[in-house]
C-alpha cells in the first residue's frame, strides 16, 4: 500500500474516534509530536517535585507534611506513567532523561519559579495543578491510546492535589493578619506564571493545526486559559482574596471573564532558560541522576548474580 | 505533507526550536529491562494490565509496581512479566484474524427467536 493510503486510513481512524495503539501504523510526525509532548509532560512531573520538595521538611504540621509527601510521590508516579507511554513509541527512557539534562527536551516553565513561603505550596496546588488539570482532562481524550490511559490515571489523582492546595490556602485566609498576607502574596506571585502555562496566544501561532487534526490536542491554548480564568475568578471569592489583575471583569456579553495581558517577554525568557530557577532545577536533576548511578549499577549486577544462582 | 510544519506551540508541547538547549545527548548505557504490570483490583476479579515500568529484576518490578500503581489500594495482587516475553498479534493482520467470527451470528443467544413463555431462557 502506498504511504498516502496508510495516512488516509490513519486519519479516518482519528476522525472516527478510534484510538491509535503502539503497533498501529502512524505518520512519523505523529510519532515525533507525541514523543516530544509526552516526554515534556513527564519531565514536568519529575521537575515539578523540586519546588514542592523544598517545603517537605518545613511543612507547618505533621498532617501537612504527610499530605505534601503523598502529593510529591504522586508527581513521581505521574512522571513514570508518562515515560512509559512515551516508550511505547520507541523512545528509550535513558534517551529521554539525557534530553532533559542536555536541555534539548523542555518541561513546564512554571517549575522555574521559586517557592518562597509555605503559602506557595497551597497556591501551587490550587493554581498550578488547577491549570494542569484543564490540559489533562482534555488529554484523557487524546488520540494516542497509551497517553490517554495514563491521563485517566493521572486525573484521578490530580483532583486531590488541587483540593488540598485550596484547603491549605483557605486555612491561611481565615488565619492571622500575617497568614492572610502570606496567602495573598503567594497568589500574586503565582497567578501570572499559571496563566503562562497555557502557552502563547492562538493568534501567535501561524503554523498548521496538525495536533488538532490528529486530535492529540482538542482545545486551543486560549480556550483552556479562558476556562481556567473563569474557574479561578469564581473560586477566589471563597478565599476572600484578590487576583492581581485590574482588568479582570465579568463580561456579560461573552459570558466569560475578561483579563489583562500576560507579560510575554517574561514568558519567552523563562522558556529560553532565563527564569529564576532554570539552572538550579537542572543541576538538581542531574545530581540526582549521577548520585543514583551506583544504585542502578548495583541493582543490575545483583539481578545478574541472582539469575545465575537460579540457573545453576 | 510537509512534516516540518508541526511546530505550533501548544500547552505542554514546547517546540524544539524554542528551547535554546544545546541538543547534545550523551551515549546511552543499558536501561533496566521493561516489565508489564497486571493488577487484580479485588479478590475474585481478573488481573488487568495496569502499565509498565523498569526494574532490574522481578522482585524489584513487584516492589516498584506496588509504589507506582497501588498507592490508593487499587490492588490486592500483582503480576509482572518482562515485556520482551509478550507476543502480540499484528494489528495489520486484524482483518484476517477476526474475520471468521464476523458472520457467525448463530453463536449469539439473541439469534434464536423463542416463544414468550420461554424467552427468558
Amino acid at each position: 500500500m502506498p504511504v498516502q493510503d496508510f495516512e488516509k486510513i490513519f486519519q479516518e481512524k482519528i476522525d472516527n474516534e478510534i484510538k491509535i495503539e503502539p503497533k498501529d501504523w502512524m505518520p512519523e510526525a505523529y510519532r515525533k509530536t507525541n514523543i516530544r509532548q509526552i516526554s515534556q509532560h513527564a519531565h514536568s512531573e519529575i521537575v515539578g517535585m523540586l519546588p514542592e520538595g523544598n517545603w517537605i521538611s518545613r511543612a507547618p504540621s505533621l498532617k501537612r507534611k504527610a499530605i505534601l509527601l503523598a502529593k510529591v510521590q504522586d508527581e513521581g508516579g505521574h512522571g513514570l506513567y508518562l515515560y512509559s507511554a512515551a516508550e511505547t513509541l520507541g523512545q528509550s527512557r535513558e534517551e529521554m532523561i539525557n534530553d532533559l539534562h542536555s536541555g534539548k527536551a523542555k518541561y513546564s516553565s512554571i517549575f522555574n519559579y521559586p517557592t518562597l513561603t509555605w503559602a506557595d505550596i497551597g497556591a501551587i496546588g490550587w493554581l498550578v495543578d488547577g491549570a494542569a488539570i484543564m490540559n489533562q482532562v482534555m488529554l484523557t481524550r487524546t488520540s494516542y491510546g497509551p497517553y490517554a490511559r495514563a491521563m485517566v490515571r493521572i486525573c484521578k489523582e490530580e483532583s486531590f492535589h488541587q483540593r488540598q492546595g485550596f484547603e491549605s490556602l483557605l486555612v491561611l485566609s481565615r488565619g492571622t493578619k500575617e497568614q492572610k498576607e502570606m496567602c495573598q502574596d503567594a497568589i500574586n506571585r503565582w497567578w501570572w506564571p499559571a496563566l503562562m502555562m497555557f502557552g502563547p496566544r492562538d493568534s501567535e501561532s501561524t503554523n498548521s493545526d496538525q495536533s488538532m487534526k490528529w486530535k492529540i490536542k482538542r482545545k486551543t491554548n486560549d480556550e483552556l486559559r479562558q476556562n481556567f480564568v473563569d474557574m479561578i475568578a469564581e473560586q477566589i471569592k471563597t478565599l476572600g482574596m484578590k487576583l492581581p489583575d485590574d482588568m479582570l471583569k465579568w463580561n456579560e456579553e461573552r459570558r466569560h471573564y475578561d483579563f489583562g495581558e500576560i507579560n510575554w517577554e517574561e514568558f519567552w525568557q523563562v522558556v529560553k532558560g532565563n527564569g529564576p530557577c532554570n539552572k538550579q532545577r537542572l543541576v538538581a536533576r542531574k545530581k540526582a541522576w549521577d548520585d543514583g548511578e551506583w544504585v542502578r549499577e548495583a541493582a543490575a549486577a545483583h539481578a545478574v548474580k541472582r539469575n545465575k544462582t537460579k540457573a545453576a | 505533507m510537509n512534516q516540518q510544519l508541526i511546530r505550533k506551540y501548544y500547552y505542554g508541547d514546547i517546540p524544539e526550536d524554542k528551547t535554546g538547549g544545546n541538543i547534545v545527548s550523551k551515549e546511552t548505557k543499558t536501561d533496566w529491562p521493561l516489565w508489564e504490570v497486571f493488577i487484580r483490583s479485588k479478590q475474585g476479579l481478573d488481573h488487568k494490565h495496569a502499565g509498565s515500568l523498569h526494574a532490574a529484576d522481578a522482585q524489584m518490578a513487584i516492589e516498584n509496581a506496588r509504589d507506582v500503581y497501588t498507592r490508593r489500594m487499587e490492588g490486592v495482587s500483582i503480576w509482572v512479566v518482562e515485556s520482551k516475553y509478550i507476543t502480540a498479534s499484528n494489528p495489520e493482520e486484524a482483518g484476517e484474524l477476526y474475520e471468521p467470527a464476523v458472520d457467525k451470528i448463530y453463536r449469539h443467544p439473541t439469534f434464536y427467536q423463542l416463544p414468550d413463555e420461554v424467552n427468558h431462557m
